[in-house]
C-alpha cells in the first residue's frame, strides 16, 4: 500500500478502502459501545425487580402470540418517565422488569395505548370480547379484531425447547416448570394464553406517583 | 454505576470528540503547495471537483459545536456516575413535575371531597370533571353512555348488583369485585334445562310449566345465593333473576350458558389507579346517573 506523500491526507482515507472501512466501523460503533454496551453488564439493569418471576408456560405462549400477531406493532411497553405518562399508565418502566424478555417488547409506536402496566387493568372477560372484536366494548376502536384466536388450540409442542432456550439464557426456570409445562397448556386456546400474558404485565411494580 | 462503566462511558463519550478533532485536523492537512483550486481529476458533465479547505464558516460551527457537547456533558449526566453538575436527573425531573402538578390540582378535588355525594352529583362543574375521569378510566367496560354491554352493568338504570347507595358506589370502586356464578355442568343437561325453564318463569317467560315446575325443585341449588324467591342479594352480587334485566343475556341459551359455565365478572379495583378524591368524584358521577 503506496501512499503518495504528495497527496493530501484526505485522499489518502478517500482511495483507501481499507482505512475507509476501519475509521467507518469506528465512528458507527462509539455510539453503541458507549450507550448500549454498559447496559448489558450492569447491575441496575440486569437484576430482576423485587417480585419479577419468569413467565409461567401459558403466559410465555401468549407473549410469542403477542408477537406473532404483530401487537408490538402498534402497542407499546414502555412507560416513560413523564408525568403525563405516570399519570395515565403508572409508574414508569424500569429496566429490572425486563430482564426475563428475550427479546424485549417495548416497542416504538403507539397507534394503540401503552400496554406497560395493562394487566389487572381489565377482567379477563374484556379482554375476550375485546380481541376477538374490539369494537363490541370500544365502539370508535381502529384496531383490529382477532377471532381465530378463540378457536385455534395452543401448540404445546415446543413449549419445553422454548423453556429450556430461557433457561440457557439465564431465565431461573426449575426442573418442576419444565415438567409442568405441556400439560399447563392442555386444553387451552391461544385467547386464554395471551389473555394470561396480558394479565400479567407490569403488575410487579403497584405504586404509583 | 460502578468505576469501570463510568470510565467506560467516559472514555468512549470523550475518546470521541477527540477522534472527531484528530479526523478533521488530518484530513484538512495540506501536503503539496497547492493552495486552492487543484483539479482532483474528477469531472461530471463539466463539473469539476476541487481540492479547496473546507469552508471556514463550516469549520466554525463544527467547533462551537463541539465546545458546546464538552459543556453540556459536564452539566449534565454523561460520564456515569461522574460529572452531572447540574444534579439533573430523569427520576428527579419527573418527580419535580408530579409534585408541581399535585399541588395545581389537588385544590380542585379538595374543595369537593367534603361535599357529601347525595349533594355531590348535583354540581354541574364537579360532575364535568367526574364526566371526563369516567370517559377515561370506566367508558372503557361501561360504555361512554354509561349503559354498558353484555358482561357490563348498566350504570344508568336504578338495578344494581352491589347496591346503589353512595357506600355501596365507593366500595365498588376502591375494592373492585369478583362474580361467583360457579358452573353447574356437573347437573347435567336435564336438570339444567328445567332450572333454566323455571328461571324463565320468575320473569313470566316460561312456555313449558311441567319443566318450569321440575326446576323449580332443582333450583334448591341456587337459593344459597339468589334467595328463595330468586330476587337476589347484593351483599355477594347475586342478580334478581325476576326482573327484566339480564347482565349476559335473558334468553334461554343465554341462561343455560351462564348456568353450564358459570360466570365470573369483574370489576376492577381503583384504589392504585385513583386517588381518594378522585374515587369521590366518581362515586358521586355513578350515583346521580340513576337519578337525573
Amino acid at each position: 500500500m503506496a501512499i503518495d506523500t504528495k497527496r493530501n491526507s484526505h485522499e489518502k482515507v478517500e482511495t483507501n478502502t481499507g482505512l475507509m472501512a476501519i475509521l467507518i466501523f469506528i465512528v458507527i460503533s462509539i455510539g453503541g459501545l458507549n450507550e448500549i454496551v454498559p447496559l448489558f453488564f450492569m447491575k441496575e439493569t440486569t437484576t430482576p425487580v423485587e417480585g419479577l418471576k419468569p413467565y409461567t408456560a401459558l403466559q410465555l405462549s401468549g407473549r410469542d402470540i403477542y408477537s406473532r400477531e404483530g401487537c408490538v406493532g402498534c402497542h407499546s411497553q414502555m412507560i416513560r418517565p413523564m408525568r403525563a405518562e405516570t399519570e395515565r399508565y403508572g409508574h414508569y418502566s424500569v429496566a429490572g422488569e425486563s430482564v426475563y424478555d428475550r427479546p424485549f417488547l417495548w416497542g416504538s409506536k403507539r397507534t394503540g395505548p401503552d400496554l406497560a402496566r395493562v394487566g389487572g387493568k381489565y377482567s379477563d372477560d374484556w379482554h375476550i370480547i375485546h380481541l376477538t372484536n374490539p369494537r363490541d366494548v370500544v365502539p370508535e376502536s381502529n384496531m383490529p379484531a382477532y377471532p381465530w384466536l378463540a378457536e385455534t388450540p395452543l401448540d404445546n409442542s415446543t413449549i419445553v425447547a422454548k423453556m429450556k432456550t430461557l433457561q440457557t439464557l439465564g431465565v431461573p426456570y426449575t426442573q418442576e416448570d419444565l415438567d409442568g409445562a405441556e400439560a399447563a397448556l392442555e386444553g387451552k386456546t391461544e385467547l386464554d394464553a395471551l389473555v394470561a400474558y396480558l394479565q400479567n404485565l407490569g403488575t410487579v411494580i403497584k405504586e404509583r406517583y | 454505576m460502578s468505576d469501570f462503566w463510568s470510565g467506560w462511558i467516559a472514555v468512549t463519550a470523550l475518546g470521541n470528540i477527540a477522534f472527531v478533532l484528530w479526523l478533521i485536523r488530518y484530513t484538512s492537512k495540506m501536503r503539496n503547495d497547492v493552495d486552492t483550486d487543484q483539479v482532483m481529476g474528477h469531472s461530471w458533465d463539466g463539473l469539476q471537483e476541487f481540492n479547496n479547505p473546507l469552508p471556514r464558516w463550516w469549520l466554525m460551527l463544527l467547533y462551537i459545536s463541539i465546545g458546546f457537547a464538552l459543556l453540556y456533558m459536564l452539566l449534565f449526566p454523561s460520564f456515569g456516575k461522574w460529572g452531572n453538575l447540574l444534579g439533573w436527573s430523569q427520576n428527579s425531573a419527573h418527580y419535580e413535575a408530579v409534585v408541581a402538578a399535585n399541588s395545581k390540582y389537588a385544590p380542585i378535588f379538595e374543595v369537593y371531597a367534603d361535599v357529601e355525594v347525595e349533594e355531590l352529583h348535583k354540581d354541574p362543574k364537579a360532575m364535568e370533571i367526574a364526566r371526563r375521569m369516567f370517559l377515561n378510566n370506566c367508558a372503557t367496560c361501561h360504555g361512554s353512555d354509561a349503559r354498558g354491554s353484555s358482561g357490563f352493568p348498566n350504570l344508568t338504570d336504578d338495578d344494581w348488583l352491589y347496591g346503589g347507595d353512595a357506600v355501596a358506589i365507593k366500595t365498588t370502586l376502591t375494592n373492585g369485585r369478583q362474580a361467583v356464578m360457579p358452573s353447574f355442568a356437573g347437573l347435567g343437561e336435564e336438570t339444567i334445562d328445567n332450572i333454566a325453564e323455571y328461571v324463565m318463569s320468575l320473569g313470566g317467560r316460561s312456555q313449558d310449566e311441567v319443566k318450569a315446575e321440575a326446576g323449580k325443585a332443582q333450583f334448591a341449588v341456587c337459593m344459597g345465593c339468589h334467595g328463595a324467591d330468586g330476587k337476589g342479594n347484593q351483599a355477594i352480587g347475586a342478580p334478581n333473576l325476576t326482573d327484566d334485566i339480564w347482565l349476559y343475556g335473558g334468553s334461554r341459551g343465554a341462561i343455560v350458558k351462564t348456568l353450564l359455565n358459570g360466570r365470573n365478572g369483574v370489576m376492577p379495583n381503583f384504589s392504585e389507579t385513583l386517588s381518594e378524591e378522585k374515587i369521590h368524584l366518581l362515586t358521586a358521577y355513578a350515583y346521580g346517573l340513576s337519578r337525573e
